[in-house]
């Protein structure tokens, strides 16, 4: 244990590095801790504000969005504005609030999880964070710009993207540094893994988070250049006379589309695996039982993502494919069910003859569990091409993946927050305020979404600032339950959020979950500054420290 | 508000009622695979929800000590791979009639604008018949208010519906002059995305009279949510009497781009044009809004020379669309000389179509 | 922990102090986004501050290597370092692979599937008068299908491609012969081949701006030259654009080999350099098939 403990116990956060003798390793106070952070814990921290920030900010614009749609007719904005809106409140939850938070956490507990002292590469680790700041104050910013903000929606289809004012390059190039941050982020990620694990920690004892990781960053690195790609060619298609997208120079605007989702399906997925792993390491927790069938776990992980690279053609049905090629990406889309079922199965064997009990982390596991199925499973149907023909590009697939981002990913990411929270700030949340967080949030979570389905079915298209009167209670009910979820998060931030940051609360022991399993939990609470820096002894399971 | 026959129904909870073998196919399908997932859905969730009740701490459970078997995992690999090759199967079905465009009787060119849509009658009876297909006015300006009220076709009325005759496979070929657009009449189980430049089709053949009702579902830019799509169904006679009204009526609009107009008659056929075809940026009374100029008091409105103003017409500019082949030449000069003359821009100026002639072949 | 080390011993981990240079050069590529995000846009001061952020950039990029040079050649790096930077290095290319394959999807799909598309029956429809051949010069072809784009010749695979070829071949033996010698301890004919290979890449360069030259005042082959010029400027383009990166690579390694640094067990520096002329070797290669001769 003398490696966490060189640092004189209390001294958490920040402070008291007196003995470095190394000049610059004083580690530094104020605002220069943070902007020239090198730790992973700190940049980890820095990365999971920064998307709760962008999560404030897309749903407010989703809060404007069904605000306009509360009933026919225009009422607050015009449809150009609420086009920006739709486009704003899609790229800024994927790639400013989403997929940093997953981040956040890869930085705060990879290291913990594998016995390193930090990520391998601790200054580019710095540099992938505040590569967020420019990006997003750019596409924030081109709210301002003259036209406003980039309204093509969150896939940028040319050639609509042609057509765009001045704002659309500011988004061109703030996705270009996003996409940078992301490779940058991976690469770091993956040498972490797979060079800095302690001693013992081999591959397949590896908690599964860091698995997930691991086959999530492979997908990053693969993709985020395709997507580089693909805007490149419409920023020289809008100034510099080249013709991908255009069909009188001999391009085809169905070409972005498929190098488009070439890199889209698979960022689906990065945006759930993550939020896979985090459920898998606290059900087990909470079931107070090993996680079942932990290589198959693995492995269905590893198919998920292998299969989503054929699979990038079920978002063109309707763009008029051919017989054989409608068939193939129906047939390969649907396949992804078996690996993601193997993984529900799993958790479900996890908890089957466990002894459980249902902390906040473990509500939010549950609900993750139950909610995302039923996203998965209405994934199936879009899967279907001839279903599909009915409801692609309807309110049918805006139900879809909020089932599975908002109930999925967003709900991982705070079954995580009330998981690790206590590790990180040394503070235990309140167990009341995290219930009604979850319950609040659970039901007005349904009453947004759900009906969205029946919309979808009934034909609403999406990205409709206005629409016939029969869809009129549905939407109603759904901005309602927006309002409802949205107050969620704000009773979250201030409530448990800001309580934990500012150490208020009963003092976290060093292990608050009697079963959970895992090196973070051989650390104090708060994890010091510094942890690991001589590699730890481990068991033979990997998941304690015996000298 | 009511049900909208061959629309949307009010909170209705499912696909639209089909009128097409396709469109029953997908309802047949979905509500299969409503069945499946359903079944699924309450077979894994009671198991999970059985196990919540039953192996909780509070109630005294011990956690047992098993965490792996190969057996049940290749069960639960295998059986869900099996359903899901049940499910595609009739799906297969599905896809390979949905695509089969030959044979069909009547041939129709939809053709995306923003935001409307061109219909040519290219093959079959009515050969030869286009018009463009808009949005009510109305429809639009009761939307900006703000309160519509409660009007059954909201946003759904147009002014020249496609007309096609029943139980006639209808081969529509889409294509778009702009951006991208989608051709969708859920009653048909159709929709298909209209991609500049390039052509695609799609089939239905309506097995019921009546009015079919869908929108454009491709994001398109601004007034993506004002191009709706209304189809009207007849029985062969009723269609073919239409017909001979339609191409009555191209004879006698077939006008002359020699034919010297009136002041008036271009201010009157102008107007129309104007508010239904370029209001909705520029705004009826000529003030445009945002990025979309002022055509009152506009230099290039106003302008002695009307090459400049008749080149942009014709051939767009940026978010201004082409409007060379939607409108005709008689009509772009009564919508340029309209602007010419309409609110403050009084210059008196004439533009006759043989100007636009001329523009034309510059 | 290089914290917990005395000088001179190298630690078992090493994490780098706090540093500003991260958040800095992030500060840079603001300028260099906003910049360019206006300049193209008409705004003319956007290019001041495309400049600005661009030489505040690299600025800070030099003070950040000089710091990671200083720490490698200082001994803080350990082996298990190094197979940090080979791990980096890969995936980092495997990124850039990633990146070429967008723009080689785009020449594919536009000559196996947008252009007979466009000159297909159906399409007559749209475009009665296009022939769809590849490329849109060949006989009876038009050159777009809209009839917008001006007649061009195509730039065949003779002489300067073949030309560049030779060198970027010529330029990957160069390099290994540098790296043999480095191993073998030869400083001297080290450094020579590495400027060796830095000239070709160099004369590459120069060879592809008068073959830009040529396409633009002779062949009248230029970027909106429809899809053809786009694919052909874009991805030789963008190859020329990993060259100069690359050759630069090589000389701050050859200064660097001058100063006396790197040790024949010891170079990955160099190394990843070499991997990256490969890769972009790799990438010429591709293209000189599928760009120039097919
Ligand atoms: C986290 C993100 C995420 C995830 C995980 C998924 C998962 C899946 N998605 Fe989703 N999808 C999106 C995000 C996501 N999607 C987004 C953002 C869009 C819209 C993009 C846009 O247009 O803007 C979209 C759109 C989208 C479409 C296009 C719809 C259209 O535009 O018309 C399709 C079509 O096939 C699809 C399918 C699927 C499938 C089959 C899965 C599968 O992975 C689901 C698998 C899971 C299960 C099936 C449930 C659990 C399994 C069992 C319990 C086993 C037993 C089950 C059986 C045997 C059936 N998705
Ligand atoms: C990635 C994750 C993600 C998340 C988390 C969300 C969250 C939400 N989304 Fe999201 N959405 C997308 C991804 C996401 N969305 C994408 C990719 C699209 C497609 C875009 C496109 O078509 O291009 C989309 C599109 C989309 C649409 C369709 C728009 C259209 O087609 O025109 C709608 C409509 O209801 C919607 C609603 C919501 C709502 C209500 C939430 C809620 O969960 C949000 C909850 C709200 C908050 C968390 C904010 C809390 C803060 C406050 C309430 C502050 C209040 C402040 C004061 C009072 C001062 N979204
Ligand atoms: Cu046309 Cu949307
Ligand atoms: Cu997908």
């Amino acid at each position: 244990m003398s490696v966490v403990l060189d640092h004189t116990p209390g001294h958490g956060h920040g402070h008291g590095h007196d003995h470095d003798d190394h000049h610059d390793h004083h580690a530094p106070t104020g605002w220069r801790r943070w902007v020239f952070a090198t730790n992973h814990k700190d940049i980890g921290t820095l990365y999971l504000l920064f998307s709760f920030t962008m999560l404030m900010v897309g749903g407010i614009l989703a809060l404007c969005i069904r605000a306009e749609l509360f009933q026919p007719g225009l009422q607050f904005f015009n449809p150009e504005l609420f086009n920006q809106f739709t486009t704003m409140h899609g790229l800024i939850m994927v790639f400013g609030a989403i997929m940093p938070a997953f981040v956040g956490f890869a930085n705060w507990m990879i290291p913990l999880q594998i016995g390193a002292s930090d990520m391998a590469f601790a200054r580019m680790n710095n540099f992938s964070f505040w590569l967020l700041i420019p990006a997003a104050l750019m596409l924030v910013g081109s709210f301002f710009m003259p036209g406003g903000a980039p309204a093509a929606g969150w896939t940028l289809y040319a050639p609509l993207t042609l057509q765009m004012g001045p704002s659309m390059d500011a988004g061109i190039f703030a996705m270009h540094i996003m996409g940078a941050s992301s490779i940058m982020g991976s690469i770091n990620i993956i040498v972490t893994i797979l060079n800095m694990r302690a001693p013992g920690m081999t591959l397949m004892k590896m908690p599964m988070f860091a698995w997930t990781w691991l086959i999530t960053a492979y997908l990053l690195i693969a993709v985020m250049p395709v997507l580089a790609g693909a805007i490149t060619m419409t920023l020289t298609d809008r100034h510099f006379g080249t013709s991908f997208f255009t069909p009188a120079g001999g391009g085809d605007p169905v070409m972005y589309q498929h190098i488009f989702w070439f890199f889209g399906h698979p960022e689906v997925y990065i945006m759930i695996l993550p939020a896979f792993g985090i459920v898998s390491q606290i059900v087990p927790a909470f079931a107070r039982k090993r996680l079942f069938g932990y290589a198959s776990m693995v492995y269905a992980t590893a198919s998920i993502a292998i299969l989503s690279f054929i699979v990038w053609a079920h978002h063109m049905f309707a763009t008029g494919m051919p017989v054989t090629g409608q068939l193939f990406f129906m047939y390969a889309t649907m396949l992804i069910a078996v690996p993601t079922g193997v993984k529900i199965f799993n958790w479900l064997a996890t908890m089957w003859r466990g002894s459980m009990t249902f902390e906040t982390p473990m509500l939010w596991a549950i609900g993750f569990i139950f909610v995302f199925t039923m996203g998965g499973f209405t994934g199936l149907i879009c899967a279907m091409a001839p279903i599909d023909i009915q409801i692609q590009d309807t309110y049918y697939v805006v139900a879809h993946f909020h089932y599975v981002l908002v109930a999925g990913s967003l709900y991982a990411l705070f079954a995580g927050v009330y998981y690790w929270g206590p590790k990180w700030t040394g503070v235990m949340y309140s167990e009341t305020r995290g219930k009604i967080h979850f319950w609040g949030s659970l039901i007005f979570f349904n009453v947004t979404f759900f009906p969205m389905h029946f919309l979808g079915l009934a034909g609403m298209p999406r990205r409709y600032a206005d629409y016939p009167m029969q869809f009129a209670d549905f939407n109603a009910l759904a901005s309602i339950g927006a309002f409802g979820f949205g107050f969620m998060q704000v009773y979250f931030f201030l409530f448990v959020a800001v309580p934990m940051m500012r150490g208020k609360g009963a003092k976290a022991p060093q292990k608050p979950w009697e079963a959970a399993e895992g090196l973070e939990w051989e650390v104090p609470s708060p994890a010091p500054f510094h942890t690991f820096e001589t590699p730890p002894k481990l068991d033979v399971t990997a998941t304690r420290i015996i000298g | 508000v009511n049900d909208l026959p061959g629309g949307p129904a009010v909170n209705q909870l499912n696909l639209q009622p089909p009128v097409t073998k396709i469109a029953q196919e997908q309802m047949w399908l979905h509500n299969m695979m409503l069945v499946l997932c359903l079944a699924i859905f309450i077979a894994v969730f009671g198991v999970m929800f059985y196990s919540i009740f039953k192996h909780r701490k509070s109630k005294g459970a011990v956690s047992a000590n098993f965490h792996e078997s190969v057996k049940v995992e290749i069960a639960w690999t295998i059986i869900p791979f099996i359903i899901v090759i049940l499910m595609a199967l009739p799906a297969t079905k599905v896809v390979v009639a949905m695509k089969d465009t030959t044979n069909s009787d009547i041939t129709i060119k939809a053709t995306g604008y923003q935001w409307k849509w061109g219909y040519d009658y290219l093959k079959g009876e009515g050969e030869g018949i286009g018009f463009v297909s808009t949005l009510d006015a109305s429809h639009r300006a009761l939307s900006d208010s703000g309160h519509p009220g409660q009007v059954d076709n909201y946003l759904l009325k147009v002014d020249n519906p496609l007309v096609v005759p029943v139980n006639k496979k209808i081969r529509i070929i889409t294509t778009a002059d702009d951006v991208i657009h989608a051709w969708m009449v859920p009653a048909f189980g159709v929709k298909q995305d209209a991609i500049p430049g390039y052509v695609r089709d799609t089939w239905f053949k309506a097995e019921k009279e009546g009015d079919y009702y869908g929108q454009c579902a491709e994001l398109c830019g601004k007034e993506h949510a004002y191009m709706p799509i209304h189809v009207k169904v007849l029985n062969a006679k009723d269609y073919s009497a239409w017909v001979d009204g339609e191409q009555k009526k191209i004879a006698a609009k077939a006008d002359d781009p020699s034919k010297v107009w009136t002041m008036d008659d271009l201010m009157a056929r102008g107007q129309k044009l104007f508010d239904s075809n370029c209001a909705v940026c520029h705004k009826a009374d000529g003030k445009g809004a945002g990025q979309f100029p002022a055509l009152d008091g506009s230099a290039v409105v106003k302008a002695d020379d009307h090459a400049q103003q008749l080149h942009l017409v014709l051939n767009g500019k940026g978010q201004m669309p082409a409007w060379k082949a939607v409108l005709k030449d008689s009509e772009i000069a009564a919508v340029v000389t309209y602007t010419k003359n309409a609110w403050s821009n009084k210059t008196g100026q004439i533009v006759q179509p043989a100007e636009v002639v001329a523009e034309r072949a510059k | 922990m290089s914290a917990t080390t005395t000088h001179g011993h190298t630690p078992y981990y090493f994490v780098p102090g706090p540093s500003r240079h991260p958040a800095m050069a992030a500060f840079g590529l603001f300028w260099v986004i906003l910049g360019a995000g206006q300049w193209i846009n008409g705004h003319g001061w956007g290019a001041y501050a495309l400049l600005f952020g661009l030489v505040w950039w690299a600025f800070i990029l030099t003070q950040w290597f000089g710091e990671a040079i200083r720490e490698s050649e200082g001994g803080l790096y350990s082996d298990r370092i190094d197979v940090s930077f080979r791990w980096s290095m890969g995936w980092f290319i495997f990124s850039e692979v990633m990146f070429f394959a967008a723009f080689f999807g785009a020449l594919f799909w536009s000559r196996g599937y947008s252009i007979p598309t466009l000159g297909s029956l159906d399409n007559a429809l749209l475009w009665p008068d296009f022939a769809g051949l590849w490329p849109s010069v060949s006989p009876g072809a038009t050159a777009s299908p809209a009839g917008t784009v001006e007649a061009f010749s195509t730039m065949g695979p003779w002489p300067i491609p073949t030309i560049n070829t030779a060198l970027l071949l010529t330029s990957g033996v160069t390099l290994t012969i540098a790296h043999h010698a480095l191993i073998a301890g030869q400083r001297a004919k080290t450094i020579g081949f590495m400027w060796l290979t830095v000239l070709l890449g160099i004369t590459f360069l120069g060879f592809q701006g008068y073959e830009y030259f040529h396409a633009y005042h002779e062949l009248n082959l230029k970027m909106n030259s429809g899809i053809f010029g786009s694919t052909f400027f874009l991805l030789t383009g963008f190859h020329g654009f990993h060259v100069f990166v690359g050759m630069l690579m090589l000389l701050f390694i050859t200064l660097r080999l001058m100063k006396g640094h790197f040790t024949s067990e010891r170079h990955f520096g160099f190394e990843g350099a070499a991997w990256y002329w490969h890769f972009v070797d790799v990438v010429w290669l591709g293209l000189y098939v599928v760009v120039y001769w097919l």
